[in-house]
């Protein structure tokens, strides 16, 4: 069966379907997006205008039979807060069931008459547009619980208050198998530009629907196999390994010991209170009050590394899922905060408001050194978020994100690349992480190409973190690299041990080529994950990005970064060679 | 013997993630303090301490990413992970 697109058009509510065209026919995930976002998006529209829309696609092997850990779905659009084109995916349900429907993407355009909001009902008899009126105002723990009472055990994309009000920092929420938002395509407002679309949710619903073709089933039978025992095998992947037993926040401790660790915004590489909110204090939580609580939590079906965790409360009851690296760092250390229950509170906040972690804790990161309240400050940073859900002046300003909130209070510190704030790694004293921030098409992004494997981690080898000679050509690899997983719908910590395994790499590839019935080698790989950041690349010049817009703020060139008292001593024609191939090539 | 026992040296320890399994009675943040001799490196304080060499991945002196085979000093401090990454 040929694999579909369904354009949406929000303007007349009606659904096409079309053939993929042979353009695109060759992506899926991240590629597919950025294609069509690259075609059909008019790089100096407005974000929130008619001419900007949300496409969204599931990956090259997701919704195939037991591909380990494949269930990314990919949104992409032109960014409310960053300005440049975006690709942000997601777990949870979504990516599996779009794909055994048999699309390959979701087109979302038009905008409908003023105050009239829609959620969609997708199934394989086609497209329909309900009246969201009751859904309205509500977020994203109450949307998932309604919907799924009409349409049991479907994905439901959708977002939540921040969203509604067009904020930047608004994120797309998909659910998660128990039905719990949380599963966030956060970075980059994507949220806000499916709000302009009028719409509040879409369900989806696979029931019936033809499913995913394999071209070659041997070559991805051989490939599934190989890559299945390279994630079962890797110390960080395998079952009771680092990320299944203590998630991603399992990094807290390591990058704060490392001296990497940003805290209080960004004025220091180690948080004093970091134990109290590191992956060993969530498990220890977790298997103290012996509830609902747990480590090890899947956020896909067929997830084989299962990294995500479900916090429990002070009574045992389930409060959040999940508690992450990212979340715990933005919301905790880089607030002076080291209250895991408040953190959690907070992260709680944030998935029902559809807001996304980073961007979230950073904003309120920089109120605090604006003086609102003061750093550490955990009760007054949990209430802020009410300010958002009361649609005050003040909610909608940390709502925007950080650099809005920065020019609200003053502040001359500000951590972003092209309007998106930093994530939980220092680039001051992790040269090659600040170089994929500066240069990323999607602002400053950890995802986009992270050189932490080789500088923290000793993962595809060991380089060390503290000098510049390298990082250019090491983050233009994970920057290619990446984009090719983004495509292949795998979630991006299979690159772990297929960095490290080769049969897993080759396996990985495999199941690719399989899928799609094509000859695929890992050269071919980078090729085609190049030829995604060359769109992206494109885009962003189009939308008025020069390279002068490829830096990191100012203030790290001059303030010394303690405990190591660096700064940051990239030199411009070091960073500018990361791209200087889009013209050449 | 009586020399080397006074050029005997102090160093901190820590432990992440799952090789916390291996020293037990250490919190969550907690370091504790091994006496060692002079030229001891992080390899001799893996054999020490009981941890699997082959789960150990990083080796953190003073906050710097270091080798196996670094000879450490008195009053340093030393972090031993496994493998981790993530984000």
């Amino acid at each position: 069966m040929t694999r579909k697109i369904v354009r949406i058009n929000m303007s007349n509510q009606k659904a096409t379907y079309e053939d993929v065209p042979k353009k695109w026919a060759k992506w899926g995930g991240r590629g597919m997006t950025s294609a069509i976002v690259f075609e059909e998006i008019p790089p100096t529209c407005h974000p929130l205008g008619p001419n900007n829309k949300v496409v969204i696609a599931p990956g090259w092997v997701t919704g195939t039979p037991a591909a380990p850990s494949s269930g990314r779905t990919s949104f992409g659009g032109k960014s409310p807060l960053t300005g440049t084109i975006k690709e942000s995916n997601a777990g949870g349900l979504s990516g599996q069931k779009i794909a055994k429907l048999g699309l390959a993407a979701i087109i979302l355009e038009g905008t409908p008459a003023k105050d009239q909001w829609y959620y969609l009902v997708i199934t394989k008899d086609g497209v329909e547009f309900k009246d969201a009126s009751d859904l309205m105002g509500k977020g994203m723990y109450e949307i998932d619980e309604i919907l799924w009472k009409d349409y049991p055990k479907t994905a439901v994309i959708g977002i939540g208050q921040a969203g509604e009000m067009k904020l930047s920092n608004a994120g797309i929420s998909v659910n998660d198998p128990e039905n719990k938002p949380g599963r966030y395509a956060g970075r980059g407002g994507l949220g806000a530009v499916l709000g302009a679309r009028g719409i509040k949710a879409i369900v989806i619903d696979d029931a019936g629907g033809p499913g995913v073709d394999i071209a070659n089933k041997e070559l991805f039978e051989k490939g599934r196999k190989n890559l299945t025992e390279a994630i079962q095998e890797h110390a960080l992947t395998k079952k009771d390994g680092g990320l299944n037993a203590y998630g991603t926040d399992v990094l807290m401790n390591i990058v704060n010991e490392a001296g990497g660790l940003p805290t209080r915004n960004f004025s220091a590489g180690q948080f004093e209170g970091a134990a109290k909110i590191s992956g060993e204090a969530i498990a220890e939580v977790v298997e103290k009050r012996d509830g609902k609580g747990m480590t090890g939590h899947g956020c896909h079906p067929g997830c084989i590394i299962q990294c995500s965790n479900i916090y429990p409360d002070e009574s045992g009851e389930a409060l959040v899922s999940c508690l992450e690296y990212e979340t715990a760092w933005a919301l905790g250390a880089n607030c002076g905060i080291d209250n895991l229950d408040i953190i959690a509170r907070m992260t709680r906040e944030c998935n029902d408001l559809g807001l996304d972690t980073i961007e979230a804790g950073n904003s309120i990161a920089i109120a605090m050194e604006g003086g609102l309240l003061e750093f550490g400050d955990a009760e007054g940073a949990l209430k802020l978020f009410n300010e958002i859900r009361n649609k005050t002046p003040m909610g909608r300003i940390l709502g925007q994100g950080v650099e809005a909130t920065a020019k609200a209070f003053g502040v001359h510190r500000v951590p972003t690349v092209k309007g998106q704030s930093m994530p939980a790694y220092e680039p001051r004293a992790i040269k090659g992480i600040g170089v994929t921030y500066a240069t990323s098409t999607m602002g400053a992004d950890h995802t986009s190409g992270y050189t932490i494997a080789p500088e923290i981690a000793g993962v595809s080898g060991k380089l060390d973190p503290l000098t510049d000679e390298g990082k250019a050509d090491l983050s233009l690899a994970f920057q290619a690299s990446t984009a090719f997983i983004d495509s292949s719908g795998y979630c991006l910590f299979i690159a772990f041990p297929i960095l490290d395994i080769q049969t897993g790499f080759e396996g990985m590839v495999d199941t690719v080529a399989g899928v799609m019935g094509i000859d695929l080698t890992g050269d071919d790989a980078i090729a085609l994950g190049k030829e995604v950041l060359k769109m992206e690349r494109l885009f962003n010049e189009r939308a008025g990005f020069t390279k002068e817009d490829d830096r990191l703020p100012e203030f790290m060139r001059y303030e010394k970064l303690p405990p190591h008292d660096v700064v940051w001593s990239m030199t411009d024609e070091e960073l500018d060679k990361v791209f200087a191939w889009v013209h050449e090539d | 013997m009586g020399a080397r026992r006074l050029a005997e040296m102090q160093v901190e320890v820590t432990v992440f993630a799952t090789l916390r399994k291996y020293l037990p009675d250490l919190p969550v943040g907690g370091s504790k303090y091994i006496k060692v001799d002079p030229g001891a490196t992080p390899a001799d304080l893996i054999q020490i301490l009981g941890l699997p060499a082959d789960e150990v991945k990083i080796v953190i002196r003073n906050h710097v990413i270091t080798e196996l085979d670094e000879i450490v000093e008195d009053g340093d401090r030393i972090a031993f992970a496994p493998a981790i990454a993530g984000g």
